[in-house]
């Protein structure tokens, strides 16, 4: 049955969902979207580091993104940008070398639509393997950290004054980032997987009011948008991550609704 | 004093940064059922030594010494960011596991138990104090810091909340550092006063701080006088402690 490609991905594809519910709910709540875009960005060049070195790909994106957390970290701290301004310093940056890197390697066959917006086609039996143990580990560290990660959501001091250490579960959440993007770049793509982590979240807070709904209907949200959206790729022959992404957004629009009849009330 | 009553000692400590002290010298010590308050004009390191205390800085001047991790803290400001739903019932639970009981008397306490469903940006400024101070009792602390706590509560339940921290303070047999502007209501529950300026300029028992000359000129003669006042007041309102909290019900 593993076989069948359309399996695959629909496996590969819920074990997705189900990792960038609850890590978008953080993305969102912290205001970490154009982080995730920028670290996703520097998967483009992970994949080609890894090609020209041939190492494992999920392991070179997941290096890559997090030296470039630990770059960004570095950076706000020593210079006086802005912490937007370094993001798109450093997301535009390695997006831009990776591309010149493939420049140079002509000799390579390689589908550059497919890093960027995902290739269900390509993805084996390998991949689902790496999707699900990667993703179950990091739901296991999240639901370890999870306390301790949304009080410091909540409020830093706070939490830091009553023993919740935030920043050491700032880094390690940081970790995850990059791991779910590691493991989620074939599937979807570059440019398109902070739209997978965001959309559906920004359903979910038009329909909740506790975090835990949210994260709930966050998760729904993802798991739809996948299923619709690669039931979509299938039929009409679409690119399977900007499938994805549009149906996440039809959900937001269709949630939209239910916040203006909310108002009228 | 046993040196295992002394929840936190804080020695010399003091802060450099960008090239000035936001604070220094700071010599504090707080006990257990001790109330300590830290009063002083704007920009003085109310705040900062607070902070301090709670170890929120990496790198300070001095020493801090805590005997204690159950420590409960009230920041001067939070704002909870609208992306994120939270009902105060989730508010509760923040740092800390606690039973439905635990979470209902708390609330209880401060007023505010019919609140417990809602969403914590709906309140209103003295809802949101009233909801910040149940949090921090709930887990039953042994150590309490208090900065600012009843900003924005009206003037009745001002008075209802401090005499609530005493109890508190009593019941639970724990530490509490306190910071506050409303010097007349706060001295009669307090037992030590630090008045700081940038530095400690003045510190004792409330009467000994009002009537110190440190003081007088950082606050004036007239505050020196409501001091008195409040300090002839004092009895009335700690005999009549339970009674407020009724009110509050």
């Amino acid at each position: 049955m593993l076989d069948d490609f359309i399996v695959r991905a629909i496996i590969a594809g819920i074990g997705i969902a189900l990792v960038t519910g609850p890590l978008g709910c953080f993305v969102v709540w912290r205001r970490l979207s154009f982080f995730g875009d920028t670290l996703a960005h520097s998967a483009l060049l992970g994949v080609l580091i890894s090609i020209t070195l041939d190492i494992n790909v999920s392991l070179t994106i997941f290096v890559v993104a997090s030296l470039v957390a630990i770059l960004l970290l570095r950076l706000e701290r020593t210079t006086n940008l802005a912490g937007d301004s370094l993001l798109g310093l450093i997301s535009h940056s390695s997006l831009a070398i990776g591309l010149v890197i493939l420049g140079f390697l002509s000799f390579i066959r390689f589908d550059v639509m497919g890093v960027l917006f995902g290739d269900i086609l390509s993805v084996n039996s390998n991949d689902l393997l790496v999707i699900w143990i990667g993703g179950a580990l990091i739901l296991v560290v999240l639901s370890y950290i999870w306390k301790p990660l949304f009080a410091s959501t909540v409020n830093y001091e706070l939490a830091e004054a009553e023993g919740m250490k935030p920043e050491r579960v700032n880094a390690i959440f940081t970790i995850l980032l990059a791991a779910l993007i590691a493991i989620s770049i074939k599937m979807i793509g570059v440019l398109l997987i902070t739209g997978l982590l965001i959309i559906p979240t920004a359903m979910a807070r038009n329909l909740s009011d506790n975090p835990r709904q949210m994260v709930i209907l966050s998760i729904i949200g993802g798991l739809l948008s996948v299923l619709i959206g690669l039931y979509a790729s299938f039929e009409i022959n679409t690119s399977s991550g900007p499938s994805i992404v549009v149906v996440a957004l039809i959900l937001f629009i269709l949630s939209l609704m239910r916040i203006r009849k909310k108002n009228y009330e | 004093m046993n040196d295992s009553e002394t929840l936190i000692r804080l020695t010399n400590a003091g802060i450099f940064k960008n090239k000035k002290w936001l604070v220094r010298d700071v010599d504090l010590e707080i006990k257990r059922g001790q109330i300590v308050t830290l009063i002083g004009p704007n920009g003085s390191g109310k705040t900062t030594t607070a902070k301090i205390a709670l170890g929120l800085y990496k790198t300070i001047s001095g020493r801090v010494e805590r005997n204690t991790t159950k420590i409960s803290y009230v920041p001067q400001k939070v704002s909870i960011d609208w992306t994120l739903p939270l009902r105060v019932a989730d508010f509760m639970v923040l740092t800390q596991n606690l039973k439905v009981d635990d979470i209902d008397s708390a609330l209880n306490l401060t007023g505010v138990q019919h609140l417990k469903d809602s969403n914590l940006r709906d309140l209103s400024g003295g809802e949101f104090q009233r909801v910040l101070l149940a949090r921090a009792i709930a887990k039953k602390p042994e150590l309490l810091v208090l900065d600012e706590p009843v900003q924005g509560v009206d003037f009745t339940g001002e008075v209802a909340l401090y005499s609530l921290i005493k109890t508190i303070s009593e019941n639970l047999n724990c530490g509490i550092l306190l910071i506050s502007h409303d010097l007349h209501v706060v001295m009669s529950a307090t037992d030590y006063v630090v008045c700081l300026n940038g530095h400690v300029c003045c510190c004792g028992t409330p009467r000994d701080v009002a009537e110190s000359n440190p003081y007088k000129q950082l606050f004036g003669e007239k505050s020196a006088k409501l001091l008195s006042i409040y300090e002839h007041n004092h009895d009335h309102i700690h005999s009549s402690d339970g009674n407020i909290i009724k009110e509050v019900e």
